[in-house]
């Protein structure tokens, strides 16, 4: 018989090799499916995994992998913080538009004057339509106590169908006859989130992607507000003998993480995206979920997620183009891999232990 | 506008079946949730069952066949968030949205194939007698039979939850399971069978979708119905009855705004079409008095 | 005639032998005591016995049969019935429902209520079977437990520190139904660690130390005192408690009221009482009588109304729990885990939990760790709490080594007011007359106290005042030196007749 005995405290070792197993626990399984689907197991694998960094087009595909990893990174380190406090915002991809669209709306506001302090505003709007987002469910669960989880999901469709009427009424581009869709704001000078070195895929997302990968390092191991993230979200009656507010925990929480999937939002409508379109969310907000789990909540670790989840999603389009993969297959196997890595996590609470059972 | 085209009588009768997908999401969710499990995953089995329950029902021809695969699917589907959140005592949180992503994606993987082909259809069952009666005929007996098989679940649960000694069990393990376990209750095993009954009424609410209501299969094509279901479980405060007030109100929600596009209200599509996930956060912002089972969401492992 | 031989019963666990070798037996009719100190493997016996833990060696013989159940079923099958220290029960559920869940084969509800009905008459247990549980007194609790076993018409009950959340009057009727039941034949394992009602009721005992059996007697032929060191294995010491006048009023509640928290909580009603320095005003009372609350209105984790508390001349009773660190009043909450202490953060992490604002472990919300990894040290050394290294996690500790963490984190604060919830519950002989000693040495250096216990023995062995919690009430303390028992059981009885079910709650 097999029995799991908790351990005195958690294996800082395991906590590291963990995300390895899923990872490639994760190949084989998503091999066999290729192999399933008819496509060559290792070919699809290498093609997913290792052409977006090393094949000969890699020039073209590196740039990407900061462009999608730079969302990513940013709406995950934001999650994190909820989800080590117990504050459970699965709405990222809602804020995400929300952010976005007011983020575009103060650029289109001033279209066609030239400022430098435009693009400042737009994203000082961006974080606020993002976070304005997560205070919905935020204010709610401290004032009624809704359910965060609910409605921040909720929150997401009424969202989407905000952004389809922006992009078909309100926004739509006054000179784009009449297709739906904003004004692209990466031809608008003072509106462009542009490339900072030409080719290279930097844009101002990726330098924040960064700036809040280090503010989250320091804030949780070295400021007395990361401890209290902690304290909350492992033992809610200590944290709040120590003093800990639970209703101020739950809104600053959901308040980090919705501005930065706010900021994430407007960096991709005024760059990479351009424009506000009905299509323009691609599923940032949900993979950004995964991104904060795969990196065991620690920045470190989802800044390395985030990029091993941007070369999914740029091997996938490989594949996909090259293999004839079905795209589904790839969302499948970023699903799969966050299954894996929860599976796997039972191993740095516990040890297995083989024989005859204590317990009945 | 034509708010004169909307006829009373078809609303009421088409509130019943838009609101059985999500009151057989639920009816299963709700046992979950008194055994003590939160499953997020509502969405993901939801989706997967819609797809199973569509494909063998175009390959054998038969919708209940069709129905029968939604139901093991959704399960097949549940007992892996069983095995991981049960024996491998993951998080519950973590492990439901994980087989809501999971779920989406091998719903469209195994959907490929289908997209635009029509589903054997279930005719509507005209009910001797009953059916004849004027104006509540129409509405309430006269539907194709998965709108009784809801009714009949949420009757069973009711009468399962309350009246038999396996109800009381169940019941017992979602309040506290240190205690079931000791006065000896198999909480893992009871929690697994729960887990995947939960799954199998997913996997149906999802094939009505894709069988009778819709009738078709599209990527994504629950759109949030799952989500919806585990707002009215909570409304429902984790009782039967009231579940089916729950999905009744959600259903008119869905039945009047679609009237009332097609009535060319002046109010944009779009927030017509929000309208439904709007009045669920009001709905649950006013119900929110229910006790939750005391073991919900929490890991249970036996120790010394 | 024996009823069940226990013969060299072993059961190890990592890094522990809970049984060594234990026989010993039970005759019919009988009531057997175990008595031991916590850890000393009782809980693993019974737990053996019960069919919740399986034996690595020896065997058990039930009326000269083999008996091992495989699982509590079998046991109570076979007839063990077994009242569990921390109540199996199920607050959402009703009396009979309960009840119902003990049973094999339980028959409608409606007759398990009128079962329940007929034996508590019959063993003047009163209880209304219609009752939700959550809503019912720690004694009436007790009696769902016992009539649930009762209904199992058992060989053998095991009573597992039957009278730690009772009333001495409560106390009194628990044993004359266990004295009725064993005329009639029923054996009684009665485990315990209070040795005057081991003398009282049983007329055997067992000793266990360590997981193994270190002697038996005949209780009422033995001496507390033999039987305490039997136990210990050691002489015990007695803390010291030195005559000093008290100081000035440290902490004055006045007409102190808070609704419940929550759906099975206390509400507070109407609390005033001052504490002076120097002085350790002992709160005695059965559990959920408000001992919870009380702490949470104190240490600041439930706000009341200004004018309420008062520390000196500040009003505190709006302030959050840190505001009151910093003006001196210290907190120790009765759960160790999860509430005075985060389980799975390291003894370092648990120093800063409430040491931050005394200890300056933090500037500008900027932590400093290595403060923070001394005080820890300091906390561990001075009280000689047991462990690898600051490193570990509260959760590794033993019970009584991360009470004594628990507490020497407080005191070592310097509070001018400190308050304890159960110092010493599960918390082994030594470790506790060490908790006591550092709780009289505070008081004598100026502190006052509140010490919240419900272990009458210990409240008179260091509080100079006594008061009882009731319902939320609190009586007018009284000096501790020269209680009776009596008293104190009027006390904590409160006026109301206890016979009576509570109507509010």
């Amino acid at each position: 018989m097999i029995t799991l005995e908790k351990r005195a405290g958690p294996s800082k070792a395991w906590a590291l090799v963990t995300p390895l197993v899923a990872v490639a626990l994760t190949m084989i399984v998503g091999g066999i499916l290729f192999a399933a689907l008819g496509k060559n197991p290792f070919e699809t694998i290498r093609t997913i995994f290792l052409d977006p960094l090393f094949s000969e087009f890699a020039w073209f595909y590196r740039p990407q992998l900061l462009i999608k990893g730079a969302p990513l990174v940013l709406i995950a380190i934001g999650l994190s913080f909820g989800f080590r406090a117990g504050v459970w915002n699965i709405g990222a991809e809602g804020q995400y538009i929300m952010g976005a669209i007011c983020g575009a709306a103060v650029g289109l506001a001033f279209h066609p004057m030239e400022s430098r302090l435009i693009f400042p505003l737009m994203v000082l709007a961006g974080a606020f339509g993002g976070w304005a987002w997560a205070m919905i469910p935020g204010v709610l669960r401290v004032k009624f106590g809704t359910n965060e989880i609910l409605v921040s999901l909720m929150l997401v469709y009424v969202a989407e169908q905000l952004l389809a009427s922006m992009a078909l009424g309100a926004m739509r581009n006054p000179e784009g006859m009449g297709f739906p869709g904003s004004r692209n704001l990466a031809q608008y000078p003072s509106a462009a989130n542009l490339e900072l070195i030409k080719d290279s895929g930097m844009h101002w997302g990726v330098v924040a992607a960064l700036i809040a990968v280090i503010f989250a390092y320091v804030t949780l191991s070295r400021h007395i507000f990361g401890f209290q993230v902690r304290l909350a979200g492992q033992s809610p009656r200590a944290a709040n003998f120590a003093g800990v507010n639970p209703a101020g925990m739950i809104l600053i929480c959901l308040g980090i993480s919705g501005a930065l999937a706010g900021l994430a939002g407007l960096f991709e409508v005024a760059g990479p995206a351009g424009q506000i379109s009905i299509d323009f969310n691609v599923g940032y907000g949900f993979t950004a979920i995964i991104v904060a789990f795969l990196g065991r909540l620690h920045p470190i670790g989802i800044l390395l997620a985030g990029g091993l989840m941007a070369l999914t999603y740029i091997g996938g389009e490989i594949a996909q183009s090259n293999l004839g993969l079905p795209g589904a297959a790839i969302q499948l196997l970023q699903g799969m891999l966050l299954f894996f890595l929860l599976a796997v996590d039972m191993l740095t609470n516990y040890r297995i232990k083989f024989g005859k059972g204590g317990t009945v | 506008m034509d708010l004169s085209s909307i006829n009373p009588i078809l609303l009421l009768a088409s509130l019943m079946v838009a609101a059985t997908p999500i009151l057989l999401a639920a009816i299963g969710e709700l046992i979950v949730e008194r055994a003590g499990v939160l499953n997020l995953g509502v969405e993901g089995m939801m989706i997967t069952g819609a797809v199973c329950g569509f494909v063998v029902a175009v390959s054998t021809g038969s919708p209940w066949l069709g129905f029968i695969g939604a139901a093991v699917g959704g399960a097949f589907l549940a007992l892996l968030f069983g095995i991981l959140t049960q024996y491998l005592l993951s998080n519950q949180v973590a492990t439901g949205l994980a087989l809501t992503l999971f779920g989406l994606g091998l719903s469209a993987l195994i959907g490929q194939g289908y997209i635009g082909i029509k589903a054997p259809s279930f005719p509507d069952w005209h009910i001797p007698l009953l059916g004849d009666i004027p104006i509540i005929g129409p509405i309430v007996f006269q539907h194709d039979p998965m709108v009784y098989v809801g009714l009949i679940l949420v009757a069973a649960t009711w009468w399962f939850l309350h009246k038999t000694q396996g109800g009381l069990v169940l019941r017992a393990v979602g309040e506290n399971h240190d205690a079931a376990h000791a006065l000896g209750y198999k909480v893992t095993r009871i929690r697994i069978l729960a887990i995947m009954f939960g799954g199998a009424c997913a996997g149906l609410g999802g094939a009505y979708l894709s069988l009778v209501r819709v009738p078709q299969w599209t990527e994504g094509m629950t759109a949030g119905a799952g989500w919806i279901a585990l707002a009215i479980v909570v409304f429902a405060g984790w009782k039967p009855w009231r579940l089916l007030l729950g999905a009744y109100l959600f259903g008119g929600m869905t039945v009047l705004q679609l009237n009332l596009q097609a009535a060319g209200l002046a109010i944009p599509v779009e927030y017509l079409s929000m309208s439904p996930y709007i009045a669920t956060i009001v709905v649950l912002v006013i119900m929110s008095a229910g006790r939750a089972p005391r073991s919900l969401g929490r890991i249970f492992h036996a120790s010394r | 005639m024996t009823l069940l031989s226990l013969q060299g019963l072993t059961k190890a666990y990592p890094g522990v032998v809970a049984n060594d070798n234990v026989s010993f037996e039970i005759g019919r009719g009988e009531i057997h005591a175990l008595l031991g100190e916590n850890g000393a493997g009782k809980s693993t016996l019974v737990k053996t016995i019960y069919g919740l833990v399986n034996p690595d060696a020896g065997s058990m013989l039930l009326e000269g049969a083999a008996f091992a159940p495989p699982e509590p079923r079998a046991a109570r099958k076979a007839g063990v019935a077994m009242v569990f220290q921390h109540f199996s029960l199920f607050d959402a559920l009703n009396v009979a429902e309960n009840i119902a869940l003990g049973m094999e084969n339980p028959p409608p509800l409606q007759d398990v209520a009128e079962q329940v009905r007929e034996v508590s008459d019959q063993y003047g247990l009163p209880l209304d079977p219609s009752r939700v549980v959550g809503d019912l007194s720690a004694g009436e609790r007790q009696r769902v437990e016992i009539i649930r076993c009762l209904l199992q018409d058992p060989k053998l009950l095991i009573m597992d520190e039957p009278t730690s959340v009772l009333t001495p009057q409560e106390v009194t009727i628990l044993f004359e139904t266990l004295r009725k039941l064993a005329s009639e034949g029923t054996s009684i394992l009665y485990i315990s660690h209070k040795l005057e009602e081991i003398r009282a009721l049983c007329d055997h005992a067992t000793v266990l130390r360590m997981g193994h059996v270190v002697g038996e007697c005949d209780p009422s032929q033995t001496s507390a005192r033999e039987m305490a060191e039997l136990m210990v294995g050691a002489v015990l010491q007695v803390p010291e408690k030195p005559d000093k006048p008290a100081g000035n009023v440290a902490l004055t509640l006045t007409g102190l009221s808070a609704p419940a928290p929550h759906e099975f909580g206390t509400a507070l009603r109407d609390i005033s009482l001052t504490v002076r320095r120097g002085e350790v005003l002992g709160v005695g009372g059965v559990a959920g009588n408000g001992q919870d609350e009380l702490v949470a209105a104190l240490s600041g984790e439930m706000r009341v109304s200004s004018g309420m508390v008062r520390m000196g001349d500040d009003d505190i009773g709006h302030m959050p729990p840190n505001a009151r660190r910093a003006l001196g009043l210290c907190a120790a909450p009765e759960e160790r885990n999860g509430h005075a202490a985060a389980p799975d953060m390291t003894l370092i992490e648990n120093a800063l939990l409430t040491g931050n604002v005394r200890k300056e472990l933090s500037s500008r919300g900027f932590l400093k760790w290595d403060r923070a990894r001394d005080f820890a040290a300091e906390i561990i050394e001075k009280f000689d709490v047991r462990t690898p290294s600051a490193g570990s996690t509260a959760r590794s500790l033993s019970g009584g080594n991360l009470q004594k963490f628990v507490i020497g984190r407080e005191i070592l604060q310097d509070p001018d007011v400190l308050i304890i919830n159960q110092p010493t519950w599960g918390v082994d002989a030594s470790a506790a007359a060490s908790i006591r000693q550092a709780i009289l040495d505070l008081a004598v250096a100026g502190a006052a106290v509140i010490l919240i216990s419900q272990d009458l023995d210990e409240l008179m062995e260091i509080a100079d005042q006594f008061s009882a919690l009731n319902e939320g009430r609190m009586s007018d303390p009284r000096p501790a030196k020269g209680l009776t028992i009596d008293e104190i059981g009027l006390m904590l009885g409160g006026s109301h007749d206890m016979e009576v079910s509570h109507v509010d709650a």
